[in-house]
């Protein structure tokens, strides 16, 4: 894990050099001014030597000086290598992140994507920093001071020796007990947030139902449960106190009794007593430091570790070796496919598919919720590998092809689409960076997106939120299906793409393709029958397989599926989009 | 609507400071009035305990030590006496502050426990529309963030404010009892040190803005993409997206290393003046020492020095608690604000109520009857009106707009007598759901009136009006827990046996049974491990459970294939059946049979008939049931 994040420190590493060194010379420095203080007050004052004075002022000063040089500039390198570092893990997750295939996208979800690139980050960012420059400083300043204090009297240096011992221990159990409820408790605090996120989105459920209270009383529990247990983890961290300022209590009386014996006896100045009890501090505040630090890296490991996960996941999707950079056909081609979403269990979405497309043809796809109709038409532009068997298109295994030129040629219009905040011309031209506003309008009219464009106030200038939530699901269809075709692909696939539609327009974008773009291979995927009914073939898919495979009129004859879904949409029922049906 | 980046923090001047620590304090205070002023006593005691303590030092020297130097047989007594005294005194400085410490643990996590209840509890109060036009992410970022910047403050910043503004005085008043011309130096040197803070934290904090409007960008452009990350795949933008990130992220970085830059030069460039003014009073100390004008001896010098030192870390302390207090603020000032929200206004007085029949007359009864009735009471005379729940719905020339100048609905007129199936057809955006949630109350209306049974909506008591409709919504949304809690959502008092009896009804049975665990099987994420189907089929069993007498179907069945919907269809019949029914769909299959059909067209009714009517009209329905609009 470490060798993962450190490779992402990068051109920061000289100043992660330099950062720790500037901190320790700083502790070096400081810690001299207590050492001169004494110099100060038994050969200075009490000599009236006002010249010792000012000469060892001065070199005080100057320590100070030094100092602050010093610490000025861990300062800035501290913050240069820390905020670089995090600035690289961003940019390294996020690169990597644009190389994961949809399975790792299923995976990790978007949330945790979204939470490692920025809490995170911002978390690994802060822990960094502590590193370089506190994690060296504190335990230099305690040998520092620690090694003063010997310089000074090694006999009352010794009962630092063994208070830091003692301390040093006790921490650990205190700090050891903490982090088990610490532990506990971050897991249950990421559910209480979760719950708010479902009660913001689900609103509407929760007040159709009069679930206010309901809700109110399962929060209320959640949140009492979050207050014991970070009560319980707190009620250990606020031991630390009492026991440390008990140890610095304890040393500064012990130093005080035995310093005042050595003074009587003539083995120690009262200058150097002075300095002891200020090492003393320093020593002290040192370990408390270091614990410190050693509670706030145990809490950020777990962003280490979900940063990491990120890093290292590799797509299974990867590019050929001598890759094929042209697609010459829409033809497409199943050969005894299987398809599992998780490789290792026998669990296939899709069993033994063979299917014959070609090139021009509108096919329609159609099937029961769970056939696994995305499923089928995902594994055309490679968006999942097939488990066994192949996918042909252009008579080509579609592994054989580059994977950016395969998805150029093979168009796919997501069931689940979204649009990026951006004019709407910028959210067309994903299809075609260079394309024309000649060539947007154009598409646009083909998914009968033009008319409400148009009466837009800012027509194709008009800014879309992020999300694109200020279009409704249907307009958003046709932009979506729009910036499909401005690909110009040989092969376009619409998954339940016009299912927010209206019935006429949705014929009407039919017709359109139909007219436009005939070599163009269309695969559409409907839950409404006259979505594709006139398509040139159809597909009907039931739990995984192909149930059936032919035009309307052969379906409707031969296949029991088609026939009872045609009915139900047309006998006593038909839908709104049905050319001429309740009449006859 | 919200910008793009609605996370944005830190951008904005809280506008009045004074105001929001006034009301944080009397919010804290209104729960622990009591444990904080104990608090305070204990620092203050606890504070005074360590000052003591720090005095003892000049008495070490001077009092004990110099005087045993002079002495043949160095008599120890005294000191040991004294030793012991002191021992007591930082033991209680130990004991107080522990003590406080522990009961601020309470405090922290207790406020911050009010703060989310009371954020949770006020929020379900809240109208529809608050959710409409406050971005999600804002709202849980007053959650999350918010809070969390004042767990800080209550648990950190305050006691060490308090607990500096105590050490200052009091060192202060020691300092000068000790040596005045050297108290001079020292404050002389802090105001030098305030005056460079003062400087250096007004550059970081401009920076420190740059980086939160910075990472308000980087986040936003993260959410939008992580969002769309499989479109992103599909139509090859990967490498676009990675420059628009780097000139981003370089931003921020710039930004960010200043701002932590300036931030950490504070604390050495503080610490090193305090080192000047050390020994600046060193000097000048030694030199009044040795001339032995003011009386300053040795011993006091020593025990000055240590107040010096004692002066400075208070003030270091203070200045850096001072980022997080005014962040906070702005957290707290969120707070509130949403704390302020206006909730739901309901004026409603006519409840829902069981009731059994005798002698003819409906009277009112505790027990489950099955038989429901509207208790009016009415407010001029008190006498109470029942009238039994038929379901009977009258829209009377209502208009309705999300915002008052832009009427979405226009002079609606609509009759549902009970156990009718009423159906609403139009194309998107005609304000189909709409007029289903006026229904219920969701939004109110601007004009024209909406009666329920004969009594005016805006009369019924909103849950009990809600409690008699059941809903079931376009967007299917589910909660953590079992397939069956979420069922029993409809009716929190149903047996397994009514949960799977609903289940059946509406043809989920046989997926759920179909689950790793059955009804057991925990639902997360919005139910994101099943189909859009099957989470609709859910929230219809949901409905059924329910049970109520009128119905409101937006949509639900939208994301059924066909073939099981006609399956899902019987069920629903059976649930439609005898109560008045709102339909909002796209298949003709469910709306072909209903009592009326309701063409909306730009928040107009411009058709109204049974299907077969509409068809004769050969109108706009007849248009969008042949689908011939241009093929014919």
């Amino acid at each position: 894990m470490i060798k993962t994040l450190a490779a992402q420190i990068k051109e920061y590493k000289k100043v992660s050099v330099i950062t720790p060194v500037f901190m320790v010379l700083e502790v070096v420095f400081e810690m001299l001014i207590p050492f001169l203080m004494a110099s100060i007050i038994d050969d200075g004052v009490e000599a009236g030597n006002m010249q010792h004075i000012y000469a060892v002022g001065a070199v005080m000063v100057g320590a100070a000086l030094c100092g602050l040089f010093c610490g000025v500039m861990g300062g800035k390198y501290g913050a240069r290598a820390s905020t670089g570092f995090a600035k690289n893990l961003r940019q390294a997750m996020f690169e990597n992140i644009q190389t994961f295939s949809f399975a790792s996208l299923d995976k990790f979800s978007t949330a945790g994507l979204v939470t490692r690139l920025t809490t995170d980050v911002t978390n690994m960012q802060m822990a960094y920093q502590m590193i370089l420059r506190i994690c060296f400083r504190a335990p230099v300043s305690m040998v520092c001071a620690m090694a003063m204090a010997f310089l000074i009297n090694a006999e009352l240096a010794g009962i630092y020796l063994v208070a830091v011992i003692a301390l040093g221990v006790v921490l650990f159990f205190i700090i050891r007990g903490a982090m088990k409820y610490f532990k506990q408790a971050f897991p249950k605090y990421d559910e209480l947030n979760a719950s708010v996120q479902e009660n913001v989105s689900a609103i509407r459920v929760v007040k159709a139902y009069v679930r206010e209270e309901h809700e109110t009383k399962k929060f209320k529990k959640a949140s009492q449960g979050i207050y014991d247990i970070f009560s319980k983890a707190e009620k250990h961290v606020v031991l630390n106190m009492p026991v440390m300022m008990f140890t610095v209590y304890g040393c500064i009386l012990l130093i005080s009794w035995l310093g005042a014996k050595q003074i009587v006896h003539d083995t120690l100045t009262t200058g150097e007593l002075m300095s002891l009890l200020t090492y003393c501090m320093n020593i002290l505040m040192s370990l408390m430091m270091v614990a410190m630090i050693f509670v706030m890296m145990s809490m950020s490991i777990a962003s280490a570790e979900r940063i990491c996960e990120v890093l290292t996941e590799k797509s299974d999707l990867t590019n050929p070796v001598n890759p094929v950079y042209e697609v010459p056909s829409g033809d497409i081609e199943f050969r005894h496919v299987r398809f599992a979403y998780n490789k290792e269990s026998n669990e296939a979405v899709l069993h033994d598919i063979n299917l014959k497309i070609h090139a021009g043809e509108t096919i329609g796809i159609i099937g029961g919720t769970g056939s696994a109709k995305t499923s089928l038409v995902n594994l055309i532009s490679r968006l999942y590998d097939v488990t066994d068997g192949a996918v042909l298109v252009g008579d080509r295994d579609v592994r054989e092809y580059d994977i950016e030129t395969l998805r150029n040629e093979v168009a796919v219009v997501l069931q689940k689409n979204v649009l990026f905040s951006g004019t709407i011309l910028d959210n067309l031209r994903w299809g075609d960076e260079d394309a024309t506003e000649e060539a947007c309008r154009r598409v646009c009219r083909l998914a009968c997106a033009d008319e409400f464009i148009e009466k837009m106030p800012d027509g194709y200038q008009t800014y879309i939120e992020q999300g694109g939530t200020n279009v409704s699901g249907g307009q958003r269809q046709r932009l979506t299906i729009a910036r499909a075709l401005l690909k110009k692909p040989k092969v376009l696939i619409l998954d339940d793409s016009t299912s927010a539609v209206d019935t006429a327009t949705d014929a009407k974008i039919r017709k359109a393709f139909a007219e436009e773009i005939p070599d163009t291979t269309k695969l559409i995927i409907a839950q409404r029958v006259a979505s594709v009914m006139h398509a040139d073939r159809i597909i009907v898919m039931d739990d995984g397989r192909v149930h059936g495979f032919g035009t309307h009129e052969e379906l409707l004859r031969d296949n029991e599926i088609y026939r009872e879904v045609y009915e139900s949409q047309t006998n006593g029922g038909g839908d709104f989009d049905e050319p001429k049906g309740g009449e006859e | 609507m919200p910008g793009p980046h609605g996370r944005m923090k830190g951008g904005k001047k809280i506008e009045n400071p004074g105001k929001v620590f006034k009301r944080l304090m009397r919010y804290v205070m209104k729960s622990y009035g009591p444990h904080l002023v104990i608090v305070a006593v204990l620092i203050f005691v606890s504070v005074l305990a360590n000052v003591q303590g720090t005095m003892f030092i000049q008495r070490l020297i001077d009092d004990y030590i110099k005087p045993m130097l002079t002495q043949d047989v160095p008599d120890f007594s005294p000191l040991a006496g004294a030793i012991a005294r002191v021992a007591c005194l930082y033991l209680i400085g130990v004991i107080c502050s522990y003590a406080w410490n522990r009961i601020m643990i309470n405090v922290t996590q207790g406020t911050l426990r009010n703060v989310r209840d009371d954020l949770f509890s006020h929020m379900e109060t809240l109208p529809i529309k608050y959710f409409d036009t406050h971005a999600h992410g804002d709202i849980m970022s007053t959650y999350t963030n918010d809070t969390e910047t004042l767990r800080q403050m209550i648990s950190q910043s305050m006691p060490q404010v308090f607990n500096s503004a105590i050490t200052i005085v009091s060192v202060l008043i020691s300092m000068i009892i000790l040596s005045i011309p050297l108290t001079v130096v020292t404050l002389v040197m802090v105001a030098v040190m305030l005056m460079v803070t003062r400087k250096v934290a007004g550059l970081s904090g401009r920076y420190f803005l740059e980086q939160q409007s910075n990472l308000g960008k980087v986040n936003g452009f993260i959410e939008e993409m992580m969002n769309g990350q499989k479109v992103v795949k599909v139509f090859n933008h990967e490498e676009k997206n990675i420059e628009d990130f780097r000139s981003l992220n370089d931003a921020l970085f710039e930004s960010a290393d200043k701002a932590n830059y300036l931030v950490n030069v504070v604390g050495p460039v503080n610490q090193q003046l305090g080192n000047v003014s050390y020994v600046v009073c060193a000097i000048v100390g030694g030199a009044l020492a040795l001339s032995g004008a003011t009386g300053l001896t040795l011993g006091k010098l020593a025990s000055f020095l240590t107040f010096n030192r004692s002066f400075n870390m208070p003030i270091n302390q203070v200045s850096q608690q001072f980022n997080s207090i005014v962040m906070a603020m702005a957290g707290a000032e969120r707070i509130f604000k949403m704390l302020d929200e206006a909730s739901e206004v309901d004026n409603g007085y006519v409840t829902l109520v069981n009731v059994k029949e005798e002698n003819g007359t409906l009277t009112e009864t505790p027990e489950r009857t099955g038989r429901w009735a509207w208790r009016h009471e009415h407010q001029a005379d008190h006498t109470v009106d029942y009238v039994e729940l038929m379901g009977d719905v009258v829209f009377d020339g209502v208009d309705f707009g999300y915002n008052d100048d832009k009427m979405v609905l226009h002079d609606v007129k609509l009759y549902a007598e009970p156990g009718q199936k009423i159906a609403f057809v139009g194309s998107t955006g005609a304000g189909k759901t709409t007029i289903t949630n006026l229904i219920n109350r969701f939004y109110d209306i601007q004009d024209g009136k909406i009666r329920y049974d004969g009594i005016n909506v805006n009369k019924i008591k909103k849950d009990d009006l809600r409690r008699s409709l059941g809903i079931v919504l376009q967007d299917t949304h589910l909660f953590t827990g079992t397939v069956m809690e979420n069922i029993r959502y409809g009716k929190l008092d149903a047996t397994d046996e009514e949960v799977r009896a609903a289940a059946k009804l509406a043809n989920a049975d046989s997926f759920i049974r179909r689950l790793p665990e059955g009804y057991d099987t925990v639902l997360s994420g919005d139910g994101a491990n099943l189909s859009q189907g099957q989470r609709q089929l859910l929230a219809i069993a949901r409905a059924a459970v329910a049970d109520p007498p009128v119905l409101i179907l937006d949509e639900a069945t939208s994301s059924i294939d066909t073939r099981t919907e006609r399956i899902v269809q019987d069920g629903m019949d059976k649930l439609m059946k005898g109560r008045t029914t709102f339909v909002i769909a796209h298949r003709l299959s469910t709306v072909r049979n209903s009592d009326c059909i309701m063409v909306l067209e730009q928040g107009r009714i411009i058709e109204r008939g049974t299907h077969n009517q509409l068809i004769e009209e050969r109108g706009k329905y007849y248009q969008l049931y042949t689908g011939n609009a241009i093929t014919v």
